[in-house]
């Protein structure tokens, strides 16, 4: 029982380094480094490391991608006059910001989001490489193409926070700055500008998906470590043929609330509920400032933004001078 | 270590004492803190100030220590009842040269101010600070820096005091005085500067942000918020009052989120310069709403147009005044005044103490009334 009570994965295969199969005789021409096995790896994961296939497109997409790190690394370092200390002192402050909006869609001198276009346009060659990856090294297994798609759900909400809305908008001023705070301040400002986020139907839409995915993946997690004792860790199996361990989860949800996923079903429930986040909140992003305005408005015209009754103003609650301990 | 007839009775009587010990441990342990907390309550015990409808979440929390203790800036205040003027004394004016602003007050009143400004602005320096180290004669000479923009200053505070009122009255008689900026000290705390752009390497909105400074209250929010709004007259406000608007985001009169960030930025700051959060002004569900706002809004409505009128009229006009070590560091700009100067991080200034009460000379521009503070 004890072997249970674990964080950690408990088993770890160690044999000759698995290879992955080989059904088109090229895979061995893309992999890269010796295999060899971690303790420490095994805890969480597989304890085998590498090999590694990176591809012509990997590659291609990292070089991009560094090339947008460096863009903004040298940006950030040329803000604090190439002092390392300050550099290291401010780095969460630090950002490459966007243009400034009288540029529109025009593009802007370097110092004032030049580099910020030139770098963005290298992250995006850098993603759309890694999704076409994702879709080759799938297509090169004979596996479906589940994990495309998805990526392809996260890649339109950064799709439209940095090329769709700011060019319906007119302006590349519109875009996320890359920066630690930063990014973080122009979420705060994009929600206040247009009055108020969470009375924008899709960002509910999108926390539900979220704070969805997250139950029911502790839901998943849980049953599946709980019936691992009776196989059910062999979930594909437990697919077309169910054992005592899919019975018994099935019978602790149906108890629990009379209603339960299957073994497959689960899986799309969660693909799902995980896809669905960045879609229906890329599309709140999108009619934002585009198509409404001001969203606490728009739930006001729409009767589900409720007024409340009572007095504003602490004055009507309690002194001042009470709330201090000083009362006269 | 132990006897043998200990190990072999252990080793023959194997028990799994993890498990209870575990349990023993974490419900013994989970008691002893239920006991404290019972007996002793609440060791980080809050209280808070409701400001808006019940629902709306709407209050200023606080830790019950920190309200305990009163702002220790309080005990310094210097009280001085005013001598009620006969009428037939002879004045200020008439009794010493140059005096330009207080020329109305009887000797005995107008000594007092003096030695009272003395207390708030220069205890160590006394006199001579303003006046220099000369005979007593020569005080009325305009030679230093310090009396002059004292002359300036004490106008400044009879206006605050007269066509302020609405803000520093606002809820009870509180009014400022010297000490209210200065405590002791020759220039106030909490003075800001124009900073302006702050790196060479970027122009535009990516020169303004982004830095640890005093202005960003250390945020990486727009650091020219100050200088924007409570020194030119910017507009805060931010939102589309209807749903859907047609606007276009590249014309200068429509604000952007940049515009937010730098309205933030000041919102920001005034509230780490009262001590308060968003909701003490704002219902923050729709921070624009005026509907929605509380009367600390209106109350704080006014600091902003009095501040304006501060900076403008009376302090950055001096600039030609000050010798260049009191200067900004990168404008050579006076310095400025704004809501921190004042409150110092409290909701009132000295927790709403009536500072004016001793001090009808600088209560009003005109002739000041002793009659309720003598009585």
């Amino acid at each position: 029982m004890a072997e249970y009570q674990n964080i950690f994965t408990q088993v770890q295969v160690r044999g000759q380094p698995e290879w992955g199969t080989d059904d088109l005789g090229t895979l061995m021409e893309d992999r890269a480094g010796t295999p060899f096995f971690s303790s420490l790896l095994g805890w969480f994961g597989n304890a085998q490391l590498g090999p590694i296939n990176i591809g012509m497109v990997g590659v291609a997409s990292i070089a991009s991608g560094l090339v947008w790190f460096v863009i903004v690394g040298m940006n950030m370092l040329a803000q604090v006059d190439y002092s390392i200390p300050e550099f290291i002192r401010q780095l969460f402050w630090l950002a490459l910001e966007p243009p400034s909006p009288e540029y529109g869609l025009r593009i802007p001198p370097l110092n004032d989001g030049g580099w910020y276009i030139i770098s963005s346009f290298f992250l995006l060659v850098s993603v759309m490489l890694w999704w076409l990856r994702s879709w080759q090294l799938a297509a090169e297994q004979k596996m479906g193409k589940h994990v495309f798609w998805a990526f392809g759900s996260a890649i339109w909400l950064f799709l439209v926070l940095g090329l769709f809305r700011p060019i319906l908008m007119g302006s590349w001023s519109e875009a996320v700055p890359y920066g630690i705070f930063p990014h973080l301040d122009w979420t705060t400002a994009f929600s206040i500008r247009y009055g108020n986020l969470y009375y924008n139907p899709f960002h509910c839409l999108s926390i539900v998906f979220l704070y969805g995915s997250v139950l029911l993946f502790a839901m998943h997690g849980a049953t599946i470590l709980a019936v691992t004792r009776f196989g059910g860790d062999r979930e594909l199996e437990q697919i077309y043929d169910r054992g005592t361990a899919t019975e018994r989860a099935a019978l602790f949800w149906r108890w629990t609330m009379g209603f339960n996923a299957t073994m497959e079903g689960i899986h799309r429930w969660a693909w799902w509920f995980a896809v669905l986040t960045p879609i229906t909140g890329g599309i709140g992003i999108l009619l934002t400032g585009t198509v409404v305005d001001n969203w606490f408005i728009w739930a006001q015209e729409h009767h589900f933004a409720p007024m409340y009754d009572g007095s504003y103003g602490y004055e009507d609650f309690r002194s001042y001078e009470s709330f201090i301990g000083q009362e006269g | 270590m132990f006897p043998k007839w200990f190990s072999k009775w252990n080793s023959e009587h194997p028990t799994n004492i993890y498990g209870p010990g575990i349990l023993v441990g974490g419900v013994g342990g989970a008691v002893v803190v239920a006991a404290l907390l019972v007996s002793w309550g609440q060791p980080f015990a809050t209280d808070s100030l409701q400001t808006g409808p019940r629902g709306t979440g709407m209050s200023v929390p606080e830790f019950e220590a920190d309200l305990a203790t009163p702002d220790p800036a309080i005990e310094a205040v210097f009280e001085n009842q005013p001598f009620l003027p006969q009428g037939d004394e002879p004045l200020a004016r008439d009794i010493y040269e140059n005096v330009q602003v207080l020329g109305d007050l009887t000797e005995d009143n107008f000594n007092r101010l003096m030695l009272a400004m003395t207390e708030w602005v220069a205890p160590d320096e006394g006199c001579a600070y303003c006046h220099g180290d000369v005979e007593l004669e020569e005080y009325g000479s305009d030679d230093l820096y310090t009396k002059v923009v004292s002359r300036r200053m004490i106008e400044m505070t009879q206006n605050i005091n007269e066509n302020w009122d609405g803000h520093v009255n606002a809820n009870k008689e509180v009014g400022v005085t010297c000490y209210t900026c200065h405590r002791g000290e020759n220039v106030p705390s909490d003075i800001w500067f124009r900073l302006g752009p702050l790196t060479s390497a970027t122009a535009g909105w990516s020169a303004v942000q982004n830095r640890v400074t005093v202005q960003s209250q250390s945020t990486s929010l727009p650091s020219d918020a100050l200088e924007s709004y409570l020194l030119e007259y910017e507009r805060i406000g931010v939102h589309n009052l209807e749903s859907r608007v047609s606007e276009d985001v590249t014309d200068p009169d429509v604000p952007t989120w940049q515009n937010t960030e730098r309205t933030y930025s000041l919102m920001n700051y005034f509230s780490n310069s009262l001590g308060v959060n968003c909701v003490f002004c704002h219902n923050s569900r729709a921070f624009y709403d005026p509907a929605q706002v509380t009367p600390q809004w209106s109350t704080a409505s006014l600091g902003i147009a009095m501040v304006q009128e501060m900076n403008n009229d009376y302090l950055v006009p001096l600039k030609d005044v000050y010798p260049e070590h009191r200067l900004g560091p990168v404008f050579a700009d006076a310095p400025k005044a704004a809501c921190k100067t004042c409150h110092k991080g409290y909701q009132q200034p000295l927790q709403g103490l009536n500072v004016i009460a001793d001090w009808p000379e600088l209560a009003t521009t005109g002739a000041p009334d002793y009659a309720p503070a003598t009585q």
